[in-house]
Protein backbone atom coordinates (compact mmCIF):
# COMPACT_ATOMS: atom_id res chain seq x y z
CA UNK A 1 0.00 0.00 0.00
CA UNK A 2 2.25 2.87 -1.01
CA UNK A 3 -0.78 5.51 0.05
CA UNK A 4 -3.69 5.36 2.13
CA UNK A 5 -6.41 7.64 3.58
CA UNK A 6 -8.42 6.94 7.27
CA UNK A 7 -11.26 8.77 7.47
CA UNK A 8 -9.64 11.50 6.18
CA UNK A 9 -11.76 14.99 6.63
CA UNK A 10 -11.56 18.52 5.85
CA UNK A 11 -13.39 22.30 6.68
CA UNK A 12 -13.47 25.53 5.10
CA UNK A 13 -14.82 27.56 7.85
CA UNK A 14 -18.22 26.16 8.06
CA UNK A 15 -18.08 24.22 5.57
CA UNK A 16 -17.72 20.68 5.67
CA UNK A 17 -15.54 19.89 2.37
CA UNK A 18 -14.91 16.75 3.39
CA UNK A 19 -16.13 14.13 6.29
CA UNK A 20 -14.61 10.54 6.70
CA UNK A 21 -12.74 9.06 3.60
CA UNK A 22 -11.13 6.08 3.21
CA UNK A 23 -9.30 4.78 0.46
CA UNK A 24 -5.48 3.44 -0.33
CA UNK A 25 -3.92 2.99 -3.58
CA UNK A 26 -1.07 0.32 -4.35
CA UNK A 27 1.56 -0.03 -6.81
CA UNK A 28 0.32 -0.51 -10.41
CA UNK A 29 -3.08 -0.01 -9.55
CA UNK A 30 -6.05 2.33 -10.64
CA UNK A 31 -8.09 3.88 -8.34
CA UNK A 32 -10.78 5.93 -9.46
CA UNK A 33 -12.45 8.48 -7.42
CA UNK A 34 -15.81 9.07 -8.78
CA UNK A 35 -18.36 12.42 -8.03
CA UNK A 36 -19.95 14.97 -8.97
CA UNK A 37 -19.25 18.75 -9.09
CA UNK A 38 -18.71 19.66 -5.65
CA UNK A 39 -18.72 15.66 -4.10
CA UNK A 40 -15.36 16.80 -2.63
CA UNK A 41 -12.68 15.34 -5.33
CA UNK A 42 -10.99 18.66 -5.54
CA UNK A 43 -10.51 18.67 -1.81
CA UNK A 44 -8.99 15.06 -1.30
CA UNK A 45 -6.63 15.00 -4.13
CA UNK A 46 -5.34 18.80 -2.58
CA UNK A 47 -4.91 17.07 0.52
CA UNK A 48 -3.86 13.79 -1.00
CA UNK A 49 -0.94 16.14 -2.76
CA UNK A 50 -0.18 18.18 0.10
CA UNK A 51 -1.67 21.76 -1.26
CA UNK A 52 -4.25 21.33 1.98
CA UNK A 53 -3.59 19.34 5.01
CA UNK A 54 -6.98 17.32 6.62
CA UNK A 55 -8.10 18.56 9.81
CA UNK A 56 -9.39 14.76 10.91
CA UNK A 57 -8.12 11.29 10.49
CA UNK A 58 -5.13 9.89 8.66
CA UNK A 59 -3.26 9.80 5.27
CA UNK A 60 -0.56 7.17 5.08
CA UNK A 61 2.61 7.06 2.64
CA UNK A 62 4.33 3.31 2.95
CA UNK A 63 2.16 2.98 5.95
CA UNK A 64 3.05 5.58 8.07
CA UNK A 65 1.28 9.03 9.45
CA UNK A 66 2.41 12.14 7.56
CA UNK A 67 1.55 15.27 7.32
CA UNK A 68 2.86 16.93 4.01
CA UNK A 69 3.96 20.54 4.27
CA UNK A 70 3.65 21.49 0.63
CA UNK A 71 3.46 19.97 -2.86
CA UNK A 72 7.08 19.84 -3.04
CA UNK A 73 7.05 17.63 0.35
CA UNK A 74 4.16 15.39 -1.54
CA UNK A 75 6.88 14.99 -4.49
CA UNK A 76 9.73 14.12 -2.82
CA UNK A 77 7.78 11.29 -1.47
CA UNK A 78 6.89 9.99 -5.13
CA UNK A 79 3.69 11.60 -5.19
CA UNK A 80 2.76 13.66 -8.22
CA UNK A 81 0.15 15.21 -9.48
CA UNK A 82 -1.04 16.97 -12.74
CA UNK A 83 -3.95 19.26 -12.83
CA UNK A 84 -6.35 19.82 -15.48
CA UNK A 85 -6.46 23.02 -16.27
CA UNK A 86 -3.08 24.21 -14.69
CA UNK A 87 -1.02 20.86 -15.10
CA UNK A 88 1.34 23.38 -17.96
CA UNK A 89 2.61 26.82 -18.56
CA UNK A 90 1.32 28.16 -21.83
CA UNK A 91 4.21 30.27 -23.33
CA UNK A 92 7.23 28.10 -21.96
CA UNK A 93 8.41 25.14 -24.92
CA UNK A 94 7.87 21.83 -24.35
CA UNK A 95 10.98 20.70 -22.49
CA UNK A 96 10.85 23.78 -20.02
CA UNK A 97 7.33 22.52 -18.71
CA UNK A 98 9.10 19.24 -18.84
CA UNK A 99 12.08 19.84 -16.13
CA UNK A 100 10.14 22.74 -14.23
CA UNK A 101 10.36 22.53 -10.85
CA UNK A 102 13.12 19.74 -11.28
CA UNK A 103 15.66 21.35 -13.68
CA UNK A 104 18.89 18.91 -14.22
CA UNK A 105 22.14 20.90 -13.15
CA UNK A 106 25.20 21.19 -14.57
CA UNK A 107 27.41 23.03 -12.20
CA UNK A 108 25.52 25.99 -11.50
CA UNK A 109 23.85 26.32 -14.75
CA UNK A 110 20.09 24.74 -15.87
CA UNK A 111 21.57 21.43 -18.44
CA UNK A 112 19.42 22.74 -21.08
CA UNK A 113 21.26 20.54 -23.17
CA UNK A 114 20.24 17.32 -21.26
CA UNK A 115 16.43 18.76 -20.58
CA UNK A 116 15.75 18.93 -24.15
CA UNK A 117 17.58 15.37 -25.14
CA UNK A 118 15.93 13.66 -22.37
CA UNK A 119 12.30 15.30 -22.89
CA UNK A 120 12.38 14.20 -26.38
CA UNK A 121 13.65 10.63 -25.48
CA UNK A 122 11.20 10.44 -22.65
CA UNK A 123 8.01 11.55 -24.91
CA UNK A 124 8.77 9.30 -27.22
CA UNK A 125 9.25 6.36 -24.88
CA UNK A 126 5.61 7.05 -23.66
CA UNK A 127 4.23 6.92 -27.15
CA UNK A 128 3.91 10.54 -27.66
CA UNK A 129 4.36 12.32 -30.35
CA UNK A 130 5.49 16.18 -29.69
CA UNK A 131 6.43 17.74 -33.07
CA UNK A 132 9.11 19.57 -31.64
CA UNK A 133 10.04 19.94 -28.19
CA UNK A 134 11.03 23.51 -28.44
CA UNK A 135 7.82 24.63 -29.21
CA UNK A 136 5.77 26.34 -26.54
CA UNK A 137 3.35 23.57 -24.70
CA UNK A 138 0.46 26.72 -25.83
CA UNK A 139 0.33 24.96 -29.16
CA UNK A 140 -0.38 21.55 -27.89
CA UNK A 141 -3.78 20.22 -28.15
CA UNK A 142 -5.24 19.11 -24.21
CA UNK A 143 -4.51 15.57 -24.67
CA UNK A 144 -1.06 16.39 -25.67
CA UNK A 145 -0.54 18.65 -22.66
CA UNK A 146 -2.18 15.74 -20.00
CA UNK A 147 0.06 13.18 -21.72
CA UNK A 148 3.44 15.23 -21.64
CA UNK A 149 2.75 16.16 -17.74
CA UNK A 150 2.15 12.42 -16.93
CA UNK A 151 5.45 11.40 -18.87
CA UNK A 152 7.20 13.78 -16.75
CA UNK A 153 5.93 12.94 -13.59
CA UNK A 154 6.66 9.00 -14.44
CA UNK A 155 10.24 10.37 -15.65
CA UNK A 156 10.61 11.91 -12.10
CA UNK A 157 10.27 8.91 -10.28
CA UNK A 158 7.02 9.04 -9.49
CA UNK A 159 5.68 6.06 -7.40
CA UNK A 160 1.76 7.51 -7.45
CA UNK A 161 0.39 9.38 -10.19
CA UNK A 162 -2.90 11.90 -9.29
CA UNK A 163 -4.37 12.65 -12.00
CA UNK A 164 -6.98 15.64 -11.44
CA UNK A 165 -9.76 15.28 -14.26
CA UNK A 166 -7.66 14.40 -16.96
CA UNK A 167 -10.19 13.65 -19.40
CA UNK A 168 -12.98 15.59 -18.76
CA UNK A 169 -12.09 18.69 -21.11
CA UNK A 170 -11.25 16.43 -24.07
CA UNK A 171 -13.47 14.63 -26.74
CA UNK A 172 -13.31 11.24 -27.21
CA UNK A 173 -10.27 10.74 -29.38
CA UNK A 174 -8.10 12.53 -27.01
CA UNK A 175 -9.62 11.23 -24.11
CA UNK A 176 -8.63 7.32 -25.35
CA UNK A 177 -4.91 8.60 -26.07
CA UNK A 178 -4.97 9.92 -21.88
CA UNK A 179 -6.42 6.43 -20.71
CA UNK A 180 -4.23 4.71 -22.89
CA UNK A 181 -0.98 6.70 -21.06
CA UNK A 182 -2.50 6.15 -17.48
CA UNK A 183 -2.39 2.64 -18.62
CA UNK A 184 0.76 2.53 -19.46
CA UNK A 185 2.04 4.33 -16.22
CA UNK A 186 0.54 1.34 -14.12
CA UNK A 187 2.17 -1.34 -16.20
CA UNK A 188 5.21 0.71 -15.12
CA UNK A 189 3.79 -0.17 -11.75
CA UNK A 190 2.91 3.44 -10.53
CA UNK A 191 0.01 3.70 -8.49
CA UNK A 192 -2.62 6.11 -10.04
CA UNK A 193 -5.47 7.74 -7.99
CA UNK A 194 -7.70 8.95 -11.39
CA UNK A 195 -10.48 11.35 -10.81
CA UNK A 196 -13.17 11.99 -12.81
CA UNK A 197 -16.90 12.42 -13.10
CA UNK A 198 -17.04 10.16 -15.83
CA UNK A 199 -17.84 6.33 -15.14
CA UNK A 200 -17.45 5.84 -18.66
CA UNK A 201 -13.75 6.83 -18.85
CA UNK A 202 -12.88 5.40 -15.22
CA UNK A 203 -14.38 1.95 -15.87
CA UNK A 204 -12.01 0.85 -18.63
CA UNK A 205 -8.86 1.70 -16.74
CA UNK A 206 -9.44 1.45 -13.03
CA UNK A 207 -9.03 -1.58 -10.77
CA UNK A 208 -11.03 0.17 -7.39
CA UNK A 209 -13.29 2.74 -7.39
CA UNK A 210 -14.30 5.12 -4.71
CA UNK A 211 -17.52 7.32 -5.20
CA UNK A 212 -17.93 10.57 -3.12
CA UNK A 213 -21.39 12.50 -2.88
CA UNK A 214 -21.40 16.02 -1.05
CA UNK A 215 -18.30 15.63 0.86
CA UNK A 216 -19.12 12.02 2.29
CA UNK A 217 -17.90 8.06 0.43
CA UNK A 218 -20.71 6.07 -0.91
CA UNK A 219 -18.60 3.20 -1.21
CA UNK A 220 -15.53 1.91 -2.55
CA UNK A 221 -15.64 -1.15 -4.89
CA UNK A 222 -13.29 -3.44 -6.37
CA UNK A 223 -13.91 -4.38 -10.57
CA UNK A 224 -14.90 -7.02 -9.76
CA UNK A 225 -17.93 -6.21 -7.66
CA UNK A 226 -19.68 -4.14 -9.79
CA UNK A 227 -20.41 -3.47 -13.41
CA UNK A 228 -20.02 -0.14 -15.67
CA UNK A 229 -24.09 -0.01 -15.74
CA UNK A 230 -24.30 0.20 -11.86
CA UNK A 231 -21.48 2.46 -11.58
CA UNK A 232 -23.19 4.81 -13.80
CA UNK A 233 -26.04 4.73 -11.67
CA UNK A 234 -24.31 4.84 -8.24
CA UNK A 235 -22.52 8.20 -9.46
CA UNK A 236 -25.79 9.79 -10.82
CA UNK A 237 -27.78 8.76 -7.85
CA UNK A 238 -29.97 5.99 -9.12
CA UNK A 239 -32.94 7.47 -7.30
CA UNK A 240 -32.11 10.96 -8.68
CA UNK A 241 -32.15 9.93 -12.46
CA UNK A 242 -35.07 8.07 -12.88
CA UNK A 243 -36.72 10.99 -11.23
CA UNK A 244 -35.15 13.14 -14.62
CA UNK A 245 -36.00 10.19 -16.83
CA UNK A 246 -39.65 10.59 -15.24
CA UNK A 247 -39.71 14.01 -15.94
CA UNK A 248 -38.24 14.42 -19.25
CA UNK A 249 -40.43 11.60 -20.45
CA UNK A 250 -42.67 12.10 -23.31
CA UNK A 251 -46.41 12.95 -22.40
CA UNK B 1 5.10 8.28 -38.42
CA UNK B 2 8.27 9.83 -38.80
CA UNK B 3 7.08 10.92 -42.17
CA UNK B 4 4.39 12.65 -40.77
CA UNK B 5 6.43 14.52 -37.74
CA UNK B 6 8.95 15.77 -40.26
CA UNK B 7 6.13 17.24 -42.18
CA UNK B 8 4.62 19.29 -39.18
CA UNK B 9 7.83 20.57 -38.31
CA UNK B 10 8.43 22.05 -41.93
CA UNK B 11 5.50 23.83 -41.56
CA UNK B 12 6.34 25.32 -38.44
CA UNK B 13 9.20 27.18 -40.83
CA UNK B 14 11.89 29.86 -39.96
CA UNK B 15 9.91 32.74 -39.77
CA UNK B 16 7.52 31.66 -37.34
CA UNK B 17 10.41 30.46 -35.04
CA UNK B 18 12.37 34.09 -35.64
CA UNK B 19 8.83 35.81 -34.85
CA UNK B 20 8.52 34.38 -31.56
CA UNK B 21 11.45 35.45 -30.16
CA UNK B 22 10.43 38.25 -27.76
CA UNK B 23 13.37 40.44 -29.06
CA UNK B 24 12.59 40.61 -32.71
CA UNK B 25 10.33 43.82 -32.58
CA UNK B 26 13.45 45.62 -30.60
CA UNK B 27 15.55 44.76 -33.25
CA UNK B 28 13.31 45.78 -35.84
CA UNK B 29 12.95 49.11 -33.98
CA UNK B 30 16.72 49.84 -33.35
CA UNK B 31 17.43 49.05 -37.14
CA UNK B 32 14.55 51.72 -37.61
CA UNK B 33 15.73 54.41 -35.42
CA UNK B 34 19.08 54.35 -35.64
CA UNK B 35 19.08 54.64 -39.63
CA UNK B 36 16.74 57.53 -39.09
CA UNK B 37 19.27 59.31 -37.15
CA UNK B 38 22.39 58.41 -38.64
CA UNK B 39 21.08 59.36 -42.08
CA UNK B 40 21.01 62.92 -40.94
CA UNK B 41 23.56 63.74 -38.40
CA UNK B 42 27.33 62.70 -38.95
CA UNK B 43 27.65 63.34 -34.95
CA UNK B 44 25.10 60.60 -34.23
CA UNK B 45 26.97 58.13 -36.00
CA UNK B 46 30.49 59.55 -34.72
CA UNK B 47 32.36 57.60 -32.11
CA UNK B 48 31.66 60.11 -29.86
CA UNK B 49 28.26 60.16 -31.11
CA UNK B 50 27.93 56.90 -30.32
CA UNK B 51 29.05 56.85 -26.58
CA UNK B 52 27.10 59.82 -26.46
CA UNK B 53 24.46 57.80 -26.41
CA UNK B 54 25.37 55.31 -25.08
CA UNK B 55 25.29 56.98 -21.68
CA UNK B 56 21.79 57.03 -20.86
CA UNK B 57 20.80 54.11 -22.60
CA UNK B 58 23.41 52.39 -20.08
CA UNK B 59 21.90 53.61 -16.54
CA UNK B 60 17.76 53.27 -18.30
CA UNK B 61 19.57 49.96 -19.68
CA UNK B 62 20.27 48.18 -15.95
CA UNK B 63 16.60 49.50 -14.78
CA UNK B 64 15.35 48.13 -17.89
CA UNK B 65 16.88 44.32 -17.65
CA UNK B 66 16.13 44.31 -14.07
CA UNK B 67 12.75 45.20 -14.32
CA UNK B 68 11.71 43.42 -17.68
CA UNK B 69 13.10 40.00 -15.30
CA UNK B 70 10.92 40.82 -12.81
CA UNK B 71 7.95 41.80 -15.40
CA UNK B 72 8.82 38.19 -16.66
CA UNK B 73 8.00 36.95 -13.43
CA UNK B 74 4.43 38.74 -13.36
CA UNK B 75 4.77 41.81 -11.45
CA UNK B 76 5.38 45.66 -11.33
CA UNK B 77 8.08 47.83 -9.34
CA UNK B 78 6.75 51.49 -9.68
CA UNK B 79 8.95 52.34 -6.71
CA UNK B 80 11.85 51.36 -8.65
CA UNK B 81 12.74 55.05 -10.12
CA UNK B 82 12.54 56.50 -6.38
CA UNK B 83 14.80 53.92 -4.66
CA UNK B 84 17.57 54.86 -7.50
CA UNK B 85 17.17 58.37 -5.47
CA UNK B 86 16.83 56.95 -2.03
CA UNK B 87 19.86 55.14 -2.69
CA UNK B 88 21.88 58.33 -4.41
CA UNK B 89 20.34 60.34 -0.92
CA UNK B 90 21.29 57.69 1.43
CA UNK B 91 25.07 57.60 0.30
CA UNK B 92 25.93 61.33 -0.08
CA UNK B 93 23.96 62.42 3.21
CA UNK B 94 26.18 59.63 5.41
CA UNK B 95 29.42 60.45 3.66
CA UNK B 96 29.21 64.65 3.86
CA UNK B 97 27.06 64.80 6.69
CA UNK B 98 28.21 61.69 9.02
CA UNK B 99 31.39 61.49 8.13
CA UNK B 100 30.79 57.88 6.45
CA UNK B 101 33.29 56.24 3.85
CA UNK B 102 31.72 55.89 0.49
CA UNK B 103 32.24 52.71 0.03
CA UNK B 104 30.74 51.91 3.77
CA UNK B 105 27.70 55.05 2.82
CA UNK B 106 27.01 52.50 -0.83
CA UNK B 107 26.84 49.76 1.40
CA UNK B 108 24.47 51.30 3.84
CA UNK B 109 22.53 52.01 0.38
CA UNK B 110 22.79 48.65 -0.74
CA UNK B 111 20.81 47.13 2.93
CA UNK B 112 18.34 49.83 2.70
CA UNK B 113 17.45 49.13 -1.01
CA UNK B 114 17.50 45.92 -0.72
CA UNK B 115 15.19 46.23 2.20
CA UNK B 116 12.81 47.61 0.65
CA UNK B 117 12.98 45.15 -2.52
CA UNK B 118 11.83 42.74 0.05
CA UNK B 119 9.31 44.44 2.04
CA UNK B 120 7.72 44.99 -1.25
CA UNK B 121 8.51 41.34 -2.66
CA UNK B 122 6.96 40.07 0.88
CA UNK B 123 3.98 42.32 0.57
CA UNK B 124 2.86 41.66 -2.50
CA UNK B 125 3.48 37.39 -2.22
CA UNK B 126 1.88 37.34 1.41
CA UNK B 127 -1.11 39.75 0.60
CA UNK B 128 -1.56 38.46 -3.08
CA UNK B 129 -2.50 42.36 -3.45
CA UNK B 130 -1.60 43.64 -7.13
CA UNK B 131 2.02 44.56 -6.82
CA UNK B 132 0.93 47.68 -8.87
CA UNK B 133 -0.51 48.59 -5.95
CA UNK B 134 1.67 47.67 -3.37
CA UNK B 135 5.11 49.56 -5.04
CA UNK B 136 2.43 52.44 -5.55
CA UNK B 137 2.50 52.62 -1.90
CA UNK B 138 6.54 52.35 -1.41
CA UNK B 139 6.60 54.61 -4.33
CA UNK B 140 4.86 57.60 -2.35
CA UNK B 141 6.11 56.94 0.76
CA UNK B 142 9.26 56.56 -0.17
CA UNK B 143 9.34 59.71 -2.45
CA UNK B 144 7.86 61.54 1.38
CA UNK B 145 11.35 60.22 3.25
CA UNK B 146 13.87 61.28 0.48
CA UNK B 147 12.20 65.27 0.29
CA UNK B 148 11.23 65.02 4.00
CA UNK B 149 14.47 63.55 5.45
CA UNK B 150 16.76 65.92 2.97
CA UNK B 151 14.88 68.89 4.06
CA UNK B 152 15.45 68.01 7.29
CA UNK B 153 18.72 67.67 7.25
CA UNK B 154 19.99 70.01 4.88
CA UNK B 155 17.46 72.27 4.56
CA UNK B 156 17.41 72.45 1.29
CA UNK B 157 16.07 69.92 -1.71
CA UNK B 158 19.50 68.10 -2.69
CA UNK B 159 22.62 66.80 -0.69
CA UNK B 160 25.92 67.33 -2.35
CA UNK B 161 29.88 67.50 -1.72
CA UNK B 162 30.46 64.12 -2.17
CA UNK B 163 33.46 64.86 -3.91
CA UNK B 164 35.15 65.95 -0.65
CA UNK B 165 34.21 62.19 1.12
CA UNK B 166 37.07 59.84 1.82
CA UNK B 167 37.33 57.18 -0.56
CA UNK B 168 35.73 58.81 -3.69
CA UNK B 169 38.81 59.02 -5.67
CA UNK B 170 38.50 54.85 -6.15
CA UNK B 171 34.08 54.80 -5.64
CA UNK B 172 34.25 57.23 -8.31
CA UNK B 173 36.72 55.87 -10.95
CA UNK B 174 34.86 52.24 -10.36
CA UNK B 175 31.03 53.45 -10.66
CA UNK B 176 30.95 56.85 -12.33
CA UNK B 177 34.29 57.11 -14.41
CA UNK B 178 35.05 56.62 -18.42
CA UNK B 179 37.06 54.47 -20.25
CA UNK B 180 39.29 55.05 -23.36
CA UNK B 181 38.60 53.49 -26.32
CA UNK B 182 40.31 54.37 -29.37
CA UNK B 183 40.33 58.11 -28.67
CA UNK B 184 36.84 58.38 -27.88
CA UNK B 185 35.96 58.03 -23.68
CA UNK B 186 33.04 56.09 -22.74
CA UNK B 187 31.50 55.86 -19.77
CA UNK B 188 32.10 53.01 -17.65
CA UNK B 189 28.29 52.64 -16.60
CA UNK B 190 28.46 50.97 -20.36
CA UNK B 191 30.36 48.32 -18.85
CA UNK B 192 27.88 48.04 -15.77
CA UNK B 193 24.91 48.11 -18.12
CA UNK B 194 26.60 44.89 -20.46
CA UNK B 195 27.77 42.73 -17.09
CA UNK B 196 23.88 43.37 -15.87
CA UNK B 197 22.55 42.51 -19.19
CA UNK B 198 25.02 39.34 -19.64
CA UNK B 199 24.17 38.12 -16.13
CA UNK B 200 20.01 38.47 -16.32
CA UNK B 201 20.30 36.74 -19.68
CA UNK B 202 22.60 33.70 -18.72
CA UNK B 203 19.87 33.38 -15.70
CA UNK B 204 16.88 33.71 -17.75
CA UNK B 205 17.49 31.36 -20.44
CA UNK B 206 20.71 28.69 -18.65
CA UNK B 207 19.46 28.52 -14.65
CA UNK B 208 17.23 26.93 -13.06
CA UNK B 209 15.88 30.26 -11.36
CA UNK B 210 15.37 31.77 -14.94
CA UNK B 211 12.88 28.71 -15.77
CA UNK B 212 11.21 29.70 -12.19
CA UNK B 213 11.04 33.33 -13.26
CA UNK B 214 8.93 31.93 -16.60
CA UNK B 215 7.06 30.14 -14.60
CA UNK B 216 5.64 31.99 -11.93
CA UNK B 217 4.85 34.64 -14.59
CA UNK B 218 3.14 32.33 -16.64
CA UNK B 219 0.93 30.60 -14.60
CA UNK B 220 2.13 30.98 -10.48
CA UNK B 221 -0.61 28.71 -9.51
CA UNK B 222 0.83 25.69 -11.97
CA UNK B 223 4.29 26.87 -10.94
CA UNK B 224 3.83 25.83 -7.55
CA UNK B 225 2.18 22.96 -7.93
CA UNK B 226 5.21 21.18 -9.33
CA UNK B 227 7.52 22.46 -6.66
CA UNK B 228 8.80 26.12 -7.89
CA UNK B 229 9.43 28.14 -4.86
CA UNK B 230 7.51 31.07 -6.30
CA UNK B 231 7.10 33.36 -3.33
CA UNK B 232 10.79 32.95 -2.83
CA UNK B 233 11.23 33.79 -7.03
CA UNK B 234 9.29 37.04 -6.64
CA UNK B 235 10.93 38.16 -3.98
CA UNK B 236 14.59 37.76 -4.97
CA UNK B 237 13.08 39.90 -8.50
CA UNK B 238 11.72 43.14 -6.49
CA UNK B 239 15.31 42.41 -4.85
CA UNK B 240 17.02 42.45 -8.13
CA UNK B 241 15.42 45.35 -8.92
CA UNK B 242 16.45 46.79 -5.97
CA UNK B 243 19.85 46.55 -6.01
CA UNK B 244 19.28 47.87 -9.71
CA UNK B 245 18.11 50.81 -9.14
CA UNK B 246 21.04 50.79 -6.45
CA UNK B 247 23.48 50.84 -8.59
CA UNK B 248 22.11 53.13 -10.93
CA UNK B 249 21.66 55.37 -7.82
CA UNK B 250 24.97 55.16 -6.66
CA UNK B 251 26.53 55.68 -10.10
CA UNK B 252 24.76 58.84 -10.47
CA UNK B 253 25.25 60.26 -7.23
CA UNK B 254 29.44 59.37 -7.81
CA UNK B 255 28.98 61.16 -11.12
CA UNK B 256 26.98 64.14 -10.60
CA UNK B 257 28.41 64.31 -6.52
CA UNK B 258 25.03 65.82 -5.60
CA UNK B 259 21.42 64.51 -5.51
CA UNK B 260 18.52 66.26 -6.24
CA UNK B 261 15.75 64.47 -3.58
CA UNK B 262 12.88 64.47 -6.27
CA UNK B 263 15.32 62.55 -8.61
CA UNK B 264 13.73 59.20 -9.99
CA UNK B 265 10.36 60.48 -9.69
CA UNK B 266 8.69 59.28 -13.40
CA UNK B 267 11.54 57.11 -14.16
CA UNK B 268 9.43 53.63 -12.76
CA UNK B 269 7.28 54.21 -16.22
CA UNK B 270 10.09 54.40 -18.15
CA UNK B 271 11.70 51.21 -17.45
CA UNK B 272 8.70 49.50 -17.52
CA UNK B 273 8.27 50.90 -21.10
CA UNK B 274 12.06 50.11 -22.27
CA UNK B 275 10.99 46.17 -21.05
CA UNK B 276 7.72 45.80 -22.87
CA UNK B 277 9.27 47.87 -26.48
CA UNK B 278 12.23 45.14 -25.70
CA UNK B 279 9.20 42.52 -25.86
CA UNK B 280 7.99 41.79 -22.20
CA UNK B 281 4.10 41.28 -22.21
CA UNK B 282 2.53 43.28 -19.00
CA UNK B 283 0.87 39.82 -18.03
CA UNK B 284 4.31 38.76 -17.52
CA UNK B 285 5.50 35.07 -18.37
CA UNK B 286 7.36 36.34 -21.91
CA UNK B 287 9.98 38.40 -22.32
CA UNK B 288 13.63 38.62 -22.30
CA UNK B 289 16.42 40.69 -21.02
CA UNK B 290 18.59 41.61 -23.94
CA UNK B 291 15.61 42.89 -25.71
CA UNK B 292 15.13 45.70 -22.54
CA UNK B 293 18.54 46.66 -23.12
CA UNK B 294 18.24 47.42 -26.54
CA UNK B 295 14.52 48.99 -25.77
CA UNK B 296 16.98 51.13 -22.99
CA UNK B 297 19.33 52.32 -26.79
CA UNK B 298 16.46 52.99 -28.84
CA UNK B 299 15.73 55.46 -25.54
CA UNK B 300 19.17 56.34 -25.58
CA UNK B 301 19.11 56.93 -29.50
CA UNK B 302 16.28 58.96 -29.49
CA UNK B 303 16.75 60.87 -26.24
CA UNK B 304 20.59 61.81 -27.95
CA UNK B 305 19.16 61.96 -31.40
CA UNK B 306 16.50 64.83 -31.35
CA UNK B 307 18.88 66.95 -29.96
CA UNK B 308 21.82 66.51 -32.46
CA UNK B 309 19.02 66.96 -35.09
CA UNK B 310 18.29 70.28 -33.02
CA UNK B 311 14.51 69.73 -32.32
CA UNK B 312 12.96 70.40 -29.76
CA UNK B 313 13.28 68.35 -27.22
CA UNK B 314 9.85 67.59 -26.25
CA UNK B 315 9.28 65.61 -29.18
CA UNK B 316 10.89 62.81 -27.19
CA UNK B 317 7.77 62.17 -25.47
CA UNK B 318 5.77 62.12 -28.51
CA UNK B 319 8.15 59.11 -30.20
CA UNK B 320 7.93 57.72 -26.29
CA UNK B 321 4.22 57.45 -27.29
CA UNK B 322 4.81 56.37 -30.03
CA UNK B 323 7.10 53.35 -30.10
CA UNK B 324 4.85 52.06 -26.46
CA UNK B 325 1.96 51.83 -28.64
CA UNK B 326 3.91 49.67 -32.17
CA UNK B 327 5.88 47.40 -29.36
CA UNK B 328 2.72 46.49 -27.70
CA UNK B 329 0.72 45.75 -30.98
CA UNK B 330 3.68 43.83 -31.99
CA UNK B 331 3.66 41.82 -28.41
CA UNK B 332 0.24 41.08 -28.90
CA UNK B 333 1.07 39.23 -32.00
CA UNK B 334 3.74 36.98 -31.15
CA UNK B 335 1.60 35.85 -27.82
CA UNK B 336 -1.65 35.00 -30.11
CA UNK B 337 1.43 33.16 -32.36
CA UNK B 338 3.19 31.41 -29.33
CA UNK B 339 -0.42 30.66 -27.57
CA UNK B 340 -2.46 29.96 -30.71
CA UNK B 341 -3.65 25.69 -30.48
CA UNK B 342 -3.76 23.46 -32.87
CA UNK B 343 -5.25 20.34 -32.85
Amino acid sequence: MILETRGIGKTFGSVLALREVSMSVRAGQVMCVLGDNGAGKSTLIKILAGVHRHDTGAYLVDGSEVHLSSPRDALERGIATVYQDLAMIPLMSVWRNFFLGSEPRKGLAFDVAKARKVAREELRAMGIDIRDVDQPVGTLSGGERQSVAIARAVYFGARVLILDEPTSALGVKQAGVVLRYIARARDRGLGVVFITHNPHHAYPVGDRFLLLNRGASIGEYGKADITAQELTTLMAGGAELEELAHELRRE
Amino acid sequence: MTVAADERVARVGLARRLLIRPELGAVVGLVAVFTFFAAQSPVFRSPDGIANWLDPAATLGIMAVAVALLMIGGEFDLSAGVLTGTSGLILVTLATRFGFNVWLAMLVGLVVALAVGFANGLIVTRTKLPSFIVTLGTFLMLQGINLGVTKAITGTVQVSGLRRAEGFEGANAIFAGTIEIGGTSFRVAILWWIVVTALATWVLMRSRAGNWIFAVGGNEQAARAVGVPAARTKIALFMTTAFAAWLVGSILALRYTSVQANIGIGQEFIYIIAAVIGGCLLTGGYGSAIGAAIGAVIFGMADKGIVFLGWDADWFKFFLGGMLLLATLANRLVRRYAEEVRH
